[in-house]
């Protein structure tokens, strides 16, 4: 039985370390990324992938009912809501026309929108032309 | 040593204190929007550490969520006009000013300070009658049986916003990018479940932290959502319905507050055995109120008067 415990404790302690370490990435991210864009890239990613693994943590520390059903209740919220929202924040920024950054190589949005009556600066621009 | 909570707490208080006065002042009132909804946020977990998570689910439900989307929407709509950099004042006014702010800031210090550190209050009158109340959760019981009062006063408040908010005007259509699939597939999937935080956030208040005014910002929260997501309501709910939705919070908290009176009991005295249901009803109610009234602010004003013609009526 204690050998269990100390095994679920070290899961535990690598989850919650992992989970830090990815809101680190996220934090650094915002601090030292060129534009909106790849600020909005690599923070919601890592927010996601921080928050659930805290959250798993939380869920093995307490194992209970309640606990564990809110905490799994919070991950799938959490995976559901950031990256819509980070992807609608990024396309209305790049709709009113916030510019990208000067090492940007590749604008695919850009060229899928050039061909179409949309552009930036359009409010109605075409969803998802693929 | 200092313990790992009690360094925590320290980062939170100058967190907090950083965050008001970058948000006070900030000249960019779109800086000082976020910087608002981040100290709210922050503020619910200092409620957290305060041991008083009711305040914290509102603070954080209504004070950053629905107050956030609020002043954003407004900010959207008269930003710009607002954006022109105000006169500093002259120097002597200043000084005024800060000596002011400076006194008045010693003045409540010293009132907190000399404050005794350890008080029981009411506490131990509410817990010891709490068999009367008719619900197990300490604040649900106080704010809606022993203070009922106070509750159905603010309820009249929120009713007296909305209808200062549309002697104001009709609600204009946001100008905002076309909501896109994303955003309408994550409606489909959140509103119901919305719906279901909410109903439980409600029901659990009879025993934890929770409640009708909690459950109805979740609530409000969906309209938002569907009114960012360019859902139009249904122009036939526009008329009556919605104004009767606004007002039977505290309409129905009236009605059971003066139907209770009577022989020797006052105003808002449930009768004995009567306190559950009609505290759950109550609260039921007014989830329902609260969240059409936060929903309809963040619309910014009523329906427009014929519902076929007006901007919101039809369907994009």
């Amino acid at each position: 039985m204690a050998g269990e415990t100390v095994i679920l404790e070290v899961f535990i302690f690598v989850l919650m370390i992992l989970g830090a370490l990815f809101m680190l990435v996220a934090a650094l991210g915002i601090l030292r990324m060129p534009d909106v864009f790849t600020r909005m890239s690599c923070n919601a990613k890592s927010v996601t992938i921080g928050l659930g693994f805290l959250l798993f943590a939380f869920m093995l520390h307490f194992r209970e009912l309640g606990v564990g059903s809110r905490a799994l209740a919070t991950i799938a919220f959490i995976a559901l809501t950031i990256p819509v929202a980070s992807h609608r924040i990024g396309r209305s920024a790049y709709l009113s026309g916030v510019s990208l950054w000067e090492g940007t190589i590749r604008d695919e949005l850009g060229e899928a929108l050039k061909g179409t009556r949309e552009g930036p600066h359009k409010e109605d621009a075409g969803d998802e032309k693929r | 040593m200092i313990s790992a909570l009690s360094l925590f707490d320290l980062v939170l208080i100058i967190l907090l204190l950083w965050l008001a006065w970058h948000l006070l002042s900030a000249r960019d009132l779109f800086r000082a929007t976020v910087l608002f909804i981040t100290y709210g946020l922050l503020m619910s977990l200092a409620w957290v550490r305060l041991k008083a998570p009711d305040v914290a689910l509102a603070e954080a439900a209504i004070g950053a969520g629905i107050t956030g989307a609020l002043v954003l929407v407004a900010l959207g709509r008269f930003g710009e006009a607002e954006s022109d950099e105000a006169e500093p004042g002259s120097l002597w006014l200043r000084g005024l000013v800060a000596s002011a702010a400076l006194g008045l800031f010693a003045l409540l210090g010293w009132a907190v300070w000399s404050l005794p550190t350890e008080m029981a209050g009411l506490k131990a009158q509410v817990f010891e009658r709490m068999g009367e109340s008719g619900v197990e959760n300490p604040v649900t019981g106080v704010l809606l049986n022993f203070r009922a009062w106070d509750t159905l006063l603010e309820m009249a408040v929120l009713f007296l916003a909305v209808l200062g908010a549309w002697s104001l005007g009709e609600a204009e259509e946001p100008s905002m990018p076309a909501p896109g699939e994303s955003l309408l597939a994550l409606v489909r999937l959140l509103i119901p479940l919305i719906v279901l935080v909410s109903g439980y956030l409600l029901w659990l208040g009879e025993t934890a932290p929770g409640g009708a005014f909690q459950g109805g910002a979740v609530l409000a929260s969906g309209f938002v959502l569907l009114l960012l997501a360019g859902v139009r309501p249904i122009p036939s709910l526009m008329g009556w319905p919605l104004r009767a939705a606004l007002g039977s919070g505290f309409a129905l908290f009236l009605v059971v507050a003066v139907a209770v009176t009577g022989g020797s009991r006052m105003l808002l005295e449930y009768p004995p055995g009567w306190e559950k249901g009609l505290i759950l009803l109550i609260e039921g109610v007014l989830t329902l109120a609260i969240a059409v009234t936060l929903g309809v602010l963040f619309a910014g004003g009523r329906p427009p008067a014929s519902p076929g013609a007006g901007k919101r009526g039809e369907k994009r």
